[in-house]
């Protein structure tokens, strides 16, 4: 008999929920031994993440580019990838964003802003794409070359943005000449949030979309499943890879667009904000399933919301929520292991008892 | 620029090579042991900032360098355990758990060190090898961090042991054939808790090298992926402990390359040569990896070589 379908629906939710009730827990025993009250922390997260209109504000304005980073390691992982270097993607697309107005006169508005952020996913795709193809074509460990490239995008950010890029007016904190006024990103409607989020909620749609009702998305899952087998089909397993990795990188470098018009208006250090690993982690809980990135890309955006409360309130080090996605991270992985153990046993579908031979 | 700068450059870089290199050797030390027993730790990144971290601490507490860099090593070892253990539960992937260590062991020790980061601590002794030059740029770069000639001893005894002894002769049957170890009655995933552990502890060692050494001094920007370089740098060294510490050097002269050529002037370019690491990794992958076969040394067991 075939495991029951509701069975597998109910630890998917119950696994990640029972690892972050974990990770919650171990995160009030460690503030606890260093003197804090745990139950305070906890009503902080919960107050600062989701309490009022203006932490729900705070909270959807962060999610939304951990919604476009966690993509950027999604989709290659349905392709069978592990990439880690979003943050790479995601500070060139920001450094693509705010240097097109060097070299071009764009016209204001819509049209504009456009050309900006198919800047910003241009450069993140191409940056993702070159890691999945030296995976595909060199054989080199992707998951290192991202990271390694990452590192590398970062001092290409710092080296422009510090030197030839410079705004001559930024005299402390070393930034691009600022976007033009109606270049940027502005607010949905009266609320204090920008339309990056209506952004990373489509895309994640679309990815959704993309990959279960497509026939291109289905290659890719099959690729991701079993490249060999997907060559054995004569499915083109290089392009479909790279494919994915492309518009993964497209979705992180469209995140630093996003960031650069919408909230920093220029490319500055504040971009590099680690934006990019906590897309990993958003989407390791989502278990690489897009649909799933929304809702705990804005719990997660909610626990960096409450951090800067915690900061403030309590005195407790700026590392804090860190330490809290750090024990979420490890606690997830390991409930990997309960899967498919999770309910007790009278509940487990039952397996058909083996016929007894009957002699003839 | 002029000759007298070309060769303070070259004696910075070459005395760079050993102080930025020390924290590689030790880490792909601890990494090059790990992947023996054919798991990739990704974490000895959040490994090795924690230990920094609890090194500095140590130190700063006992009064002692040589206190601090025993803590740092245990507390390296303990977050290694961490991962050995979770990665012997069943599905569970060890470049997953990797990056998971790295945001936990970052997260701790920035909270953990925060109130660390304005005192001094006492360092590590350096050893003077450069009495017998008369230039003082010579006797700069000379300086050596007492833990660097440990790390040399370590590599050859690593080299050594895994030829010639029963424990080097396990690790390796584990990290080659699960399958073999088993029939053979060995606890595959103890060994490889172990050999986690070892490594961590090998790779903590790195960790106080850059708090009590070089850089000296604790901050939140004090690691900046020399724990996933050591990764690519036993790919590098075909994981013998030997290379590993040839190939330390070469990326400890590679790293010490930004500040050398800022110091004479040549400072327009200075996050670019700061990458130099990362690109020539990067290069060195591309050019010994190749999709038509496995790398020849590397552990058959092991997920990133394939």
């Amino acid at each position: 008999m075939a495991r029951r379908a509701w069975h597998d629906v109910a630890e998917a939710f119950a696994l990640p929920l029972l690892a972050l009730g974990g990770a919650l827990l171990l995160f009030g025993a460690f503030v606890w031994f260093g003197g804090h009250n745990p139950l305070e922390v906890w009503q902080l997260l919960f107050v600062g993440a989701f309490g009022d209109a203006f932490s729900w504000q705070n909270t959807l304005q962060r999610a939304a580019p951990l919604m476009l980073t966690a993509l950027c390691v999604a989709l290659p992982a349905r392709a069978g990838l592990v990439i880690i270097g979003g943050e790479g993607a995601l500070v060139l697309g920001g450094l693509a964003c705010a240097v097109v107005p060097y070299f071009v006169a764009l016209p204001a508005g819509l049209a504009g802003t456009s050309v900006l952020l198919l800047a910003a996913a241009l450069a993140g795709a191409l940056w993702i794409a070159l890691a999945g193809a030296l995976r595909q074509f060199r054989g080199v460990n992707e998951t290192i070359s991202s990271l390694l490239l990452g590192y590398t995008a970062i001092a290409l950010f710092k080296h422009w943005v510090e030197g030839p890029l410079r705004d001559p007016a930024s005299l402390n904190k070393p930034s691009t000449l600022p976007l033009d006024e109606a270049l940027r990103i502005g607010t949905l409607g009266s609320y204090d949030v920008h339309w990056g989020l209506a952004w990373g909620v489509a895309l994640c749609l679309l990815a959704a979309l993309w990959l279960s009702y497509t026939t291109n998305g289905f290659a890719t899952r099959i690729v991701g499943g079993n490249a060999r087998a997907a060559r054995l089909v004569g499915l083109p397993a290089n392009r479909l890879i790279i494919t994915a990795c492309a518009i993964g990188g497209a979705s992180a470098g469209l995140a630093g667009g996003i960031e650069v018009a919408a909230v920093h208006t220029s490319a500055n250090a504040s971009l590099i904000a680690g934006l990019g690993y906590a897309g990993i982690l958003v989407s390791f809980v989502a278990r690489h399933n897009p649909l799933a990135i929304i809702p705990v890309a804005i719990l997660f955006g909610g626990f960096g919301a409450a951090g800067s409360l915690l900061q403030r309130r309590m005195g407790l080090p700026d590392a804090s929520v860190q330490v809290l996605l750090g024990f979420a991270f490890v606690l997830i992985l390991a409930s990997e292991a309960l899967r498919g153990r999770l309910l007790p046993f009278s509940l487990m579908p039952q397996r058909a008892p083996i016929p007894t031979a009957k002699p003839a | 620029m002029s000759d007298t700068a070309f060769l303070d450059v070259l004696v910075a870089v070459l005395g760079g090579a050993i102080r930025v290199g020390t924290p590689f050797l030790f880490v792909s030390l601890g990494e090059c042991l790990t992947e023996k027993s054919g798991r990739i730790n990704l974490g000895l990144e959040g490994v090795l900032v924690f230990s920094a971290m609890a090194g500095f601490g140590g130190a700063y507490l006992t009064g002692s360098p040589w206190a601090g860099v025993l803590l740092a090593g245990c507390c390296g070892a303990l977050l290694a355990l961490l991962h050995g253990l979770v990665c012997s539960l069943p599905r569970v992937n060890d470049i997953a758990t990797g990056i998971a260590l790295m945001m936990l062991g970052a997260g701790l020790a920035f909270y953990l060190g925060k109130p660390l980061i304005q005192p001094q601590a006492p360092q590590i002794p350096a050893i003077a090898l450069g009495g017998w030059s008369d230039s003082p740029a010579v006797q700069a770069a000379l300086q050596i961090n007492a833990l660097f000639p440990i790390g040399v001893v370590l590599a050859l005894l690593m080299g050594w042991a895994f030829m010639n002894t029963r424990w080097g002769l396990v690790v390796r049957m584990v990290g080659d054939s699960s399958d073999a170890a088993r029939a053979l009655g060995t606890s595959v995933n103890g060994v490889r808790i172990a050999a986690t552990t070892a490594g961590g502890f090998i790779a903590g060692l790195g960790g106080a090298s850059l708090s009590l050494h070089y850089p000296g001094s604790w901050n939140e920007g004090l690691s900046s992926g020399q724990g996933l370089i050591a990764v690519a740098l036993v790919i590098f060294a075909r994981w013998s402990p030997v290379r590993c510490l040839g190939a330390a050097l070469l990326f400890g002269g590679a790293g010490a390359l930004g500040p050398a050529l800022q110091s004479v002037g040549v400072s327009g370019y200075y996050y670019l040569f700061n990458a130099v690491p990362y690109i020539l990794t990067l290069a060195i992958l591309v050019w010994t990896c190749s999709p038509k076969r496995s790398l020849k040394g590397a552990p058959l067991e092991l997920g990133v070589s394939r």
